[in-house]
């Protein structure tokens, strides 16, 4: 099928006399990186050092609200603000805690992770390509990352507020964010959502031009693997979303410090009009933080079924559906700002249309299994968990998607249910999917495959019995964003609790598993995955030359 | 040597145009965000979303509904820091709906500085925007009141008939009108 002369001693022009294979020193490769793939995994250890952070934050959070009633979060406000902290202190806190997950977990955890680093790792290579197209641009758009987290935790030391900290939500939304948050604390946090914003920018031009431009001969835009379609879609979304979010917290900037009144009723602005701008990057981000992962979850589920993917093009047109609809259906965030009848038709109308192209993906995926030959190793359970995970998230989507039921859900725990689904255990399933699949091909050796089912399962309850009960709360009418609840709410916030602890175990396991294959791991073979895995990164040693590709493979 | 064009220098040629075309994309939408604003308000002011009063000429005919009664309420605020007494002289009014009425609010300076200012305004409910009618509005131009001085304002109203055609509207039988005073540019800078 796919012929290829890739590896390090290839055929090289007279001229070329640098070997493929060898690597600039220490400080020169990681710091001042080039390479995909090492930048790449610059982006994979900075999205897991970033989401220990916000996992622990979210730690923090179950422990407060193991019981009712305020246990800790007092003392950790001491510990924040001085010994005289006050309750107040202590609840500004607490929603510093709630943005800092939020943000954490979005900006510089699961698009870091997927873009980032599986993008940069695989994309070039999945088309045949050498590098990406702008390799220093690719090395700007990861140290931009540095600052921008470095302005977000440091964010937490100076005041925003009622105490330190950026205390908004992840949503940021105007007045809580101008006159209700005195102090630096928003304007580092924005500033830094500015510069991440302009990283992801510039990576998104970054993999535009490198899928157009670079693909092997032969390779076809309906011949590339379904995660590049993926992250092609949503580097597209990136290009024009991202710009919008630039634009409205800009104006959020200089309503805090200029003067201007954008947001401001008193003095002839609109907060409402901040809500449209957010939401009109924030639906298409959550299809940013979903697409690559679908990406992910097709090449395994045809890499261990041993078929190629059901409805090929289907699947690719399916994701372009997906990102184009995803750019009007924003407002169904806002269903309670007092919309018009006829308004909230509309967008629960267009809303329930993404269930189309998902439920396309979803029975795809299915159908290919079908009549497969299914081998479970670890990256084949999370890709079933994932769909598992995202269908059910996607089922209390669409009961949320109407705008008359959303009346009764918004900002109950319903709602924190619903999008933990789809993210905590859909992108980051997908993530966990895609890591033990390329695993073997990044760093050269075997995860452990007991070790790693044993994460899957631990996780897996973990995050079921963590949100799952999060439904019955907001059913029941919990509010989002408290420390603190009726004693009625008691049980199944003790559970969810519990359910972290879980979790938390699972991610033990997680570790162990890296540091132990890191470490003692077998050697893997180009290809561990056997005649299903057809992709052109299973034709290149485990781990890939340093540069690869020096003689474009030919692609039938 | 050959005339070939070198492969490489055509590559990032064509690394140049891809890569203009997506900054051009990002810069049009951030473009976007910022014309929003005015966008937002033209669209606020033409379809009356999220309340937005109407403004008519003073010639536009209208023909009362006889037996169609609409309550207003008139509800008045100040932005913090504006030294101003602002409020309305009656707090309600009923009126035949197509009719001409006035309403008359009241705003006195309370601080020892002339202070130029001008108010925002809409109605609840939002769905009755579309078809409150303002002929003469105080809010559509500046006033600035000496140390003391006190003024007597003027709104000129209608609600359109149509509103009686509207299934989401035609049930509406009390409309509240609102407005904000906030001081203007030069004395912005005070606050």
């Amino acid at each position: 099928m796919t012929t290829i002369v890739a590896d390090a001693h290839g055929a090289h022009d007279a001229h070329d006399h640098h070997d493929a294979d060898h690597k600039p020193a220490f400080f020169q490769r990681w710091f001042m990186s080039t390479n995909h793939k090492d930048i790449g995994t610059l982006y994979l250890i900075f999205a897991i050092i970033a989401g220990i952070i916000g996992g622990a934050i979210s730690g923090l959070m179950r422990a407060e609200l193991a019981q009712p009633g305020i246990q800790y979060l007092h003392t950790w406000a001491m510990m924040s603000d001085g010994p005289d902290a006050t309750m107040d202190q202590a609840y500004h806190l607490w929603n510093v805690l709630i943005t800092a997950h939020g943000l954490i977990m979005v900006f510089f955890m699961v698009m870091p992770a997927m873009i980032g680093g599986f993008g940069n790792w695989f994309v070039p290579i999945m088309i045949g390509a050498p590098d990406m197209a702008f390799p220093r641009m690719n090395n700007i758009s990861f140290w931009l990352l540095i600052p921008a987290f470095a302005l977000l935790l440091g964010s937490t030391f100076v005041p925003g507020g009622t105490g330190n900290g950026a205390g908004t939500g992840w949503t940021v939304y105007a007045p809580l964010s101008t006159s209700g948050s005195a102090g630096p604390a928003v304007d580092l946090a924005i500033l830094s959502l500015h510069i991440a914003g302009a990283s992801s920018i510039l990576g998104a031009v970054n993999f535009i031009t490198t899928i157009f431009n670079m693909r092997a001969p032969g390779m076809t835009l309906h011949k590339m693997p379904l995660f590049v379609w993926s992250v092609l879609v949503t580097a597209f979304l990136l290009l024009l979303a991202l710009p919008v979010l630039a634009a409205a917290i800009t104006m959020l900037l200089t309503d805090r410090n200029f003067g201007t009144t954008f947001y401001d009723a008193a003095g002839g602005g609109d907060p409402e009009l901040y809500q449209h701008l957010f939401w009109f990057f924030g639906h298409p981000e959550v299809y940013i933080m979903i697409l690559p992962g679908f990406g992910i979850v097709s090449q395994i589920i045809s890499t261990f079924s041993r078929k190629p993917i059901f409805g090929y093009l289907g699947m690719a047109y399916a994701m372009v559906a997906i990102g184009v609809v995803g750019f009007v259906v924003w407002a169904h965030h806002m269903f309670t700002t007092g919309m018009s009848v006829n308004v909230k038709m509309y967008f629960t109308a267009a809303t329930m249309v993404i269930a189309v192209p998902t439920g396309i993906k979803i029975f795809s995926w299915i159908a290919t299994m079908w009549g497969g030959s299914m081998t479970y190793k670890t990256p084949m359970v999370w890709a079933l968990g994932f769909i598992f995970m995202f269908t059910v998230g996607g089922v209390t989507g669409v009961v949320l998607a109407n705008g008359g039921v959303d009346d009764v859900m918004h900002d109950t725990y319903y709602v924190v249910a619903h999008f933990h689904y789809v993210l905590s255990l859909g992108a980051v399933f997908g993530l966990f999917a895609g890591f033990y699949y390329w695993f073997p091909k990044m760093s050269g050796k075997m995860y452990n495959e007991f070790l790693g089912q044993l994460h899957f399962w631990v996780f897996f309850i973990g995050v079921n019995v963590l949100f799952f009960p999060m439904h019955f709360l907001g059913l029941s009418g919990m509010p989002r964003r408290y420390p603190d609840y009726p004693e009625a709410f008691a049980y199944w916030n003790a559970v969810a609790s519990h359910g972290y602890e879980i979790m938390a175990a699972g991610m033990g396991v997680f570790f162990i598993n890296l540091i132990w294959s890191l470490i003692a791991g077998k050697k893997a073979d180009a290809n561990p995955w056997g005649e299903g895995a057809t992709t052109l990164e299973w034709t290149l040693s485990s781990p890939p030359p340093f540069h690869q590709f020096e003689t474009l493979p030919q692609i039938d | 040597m050959t005339l070939a064009i070198d492969p490489r220098a055509e590559l990032s040629r064509k690394h140049r145009k891809v890569a203009r075309f997506a900054t051009v994309a990002a810069l049009a939408s951030l473009g976007m965000g910022f014309a929003a604003v005015p966008l937002y308000r033209m669209f606020c002011q033409a379809t009356g979303y999220g309340g937005t009063t109407m403004r008519v000429s003073a010639d536009t005919k209208t023909v009362p509904v006889a037996g169609k009664l609409m309550s207003i309420r008139f509800d008045s605020n100040v932005t913090p820091g504006m030294p101003w007494d602002f409020y309305p002289e009656h707090k309600t009014d009923t009126v035949t709906v197509g009719a001409r009425d006035m309403a008359i609010f009241i705003a006195r300076n309370m601080s020892d500085k002339p202070i130029t200012g001008t108010a925002t305004f809409n109605v609840t409910p939002e769905e009755a925007g579309a078809y409150f009618s303002k002929i003469q509005c105080f809010c559509f131009t500046q006033q600035t009141l000496k140390p003391g001085e006190e003024i007597r304002m003027p709104v000129l109203y209608f609600v359109d008939p149509k509103i009686l055609n509207d299934p989401d509207a035609k049930k509406i039988q009390e409309i509240t009108l609102s407005y904000t005073f906030y001081p203007v540019e030069q004395d912005a800078k005070q606050r």
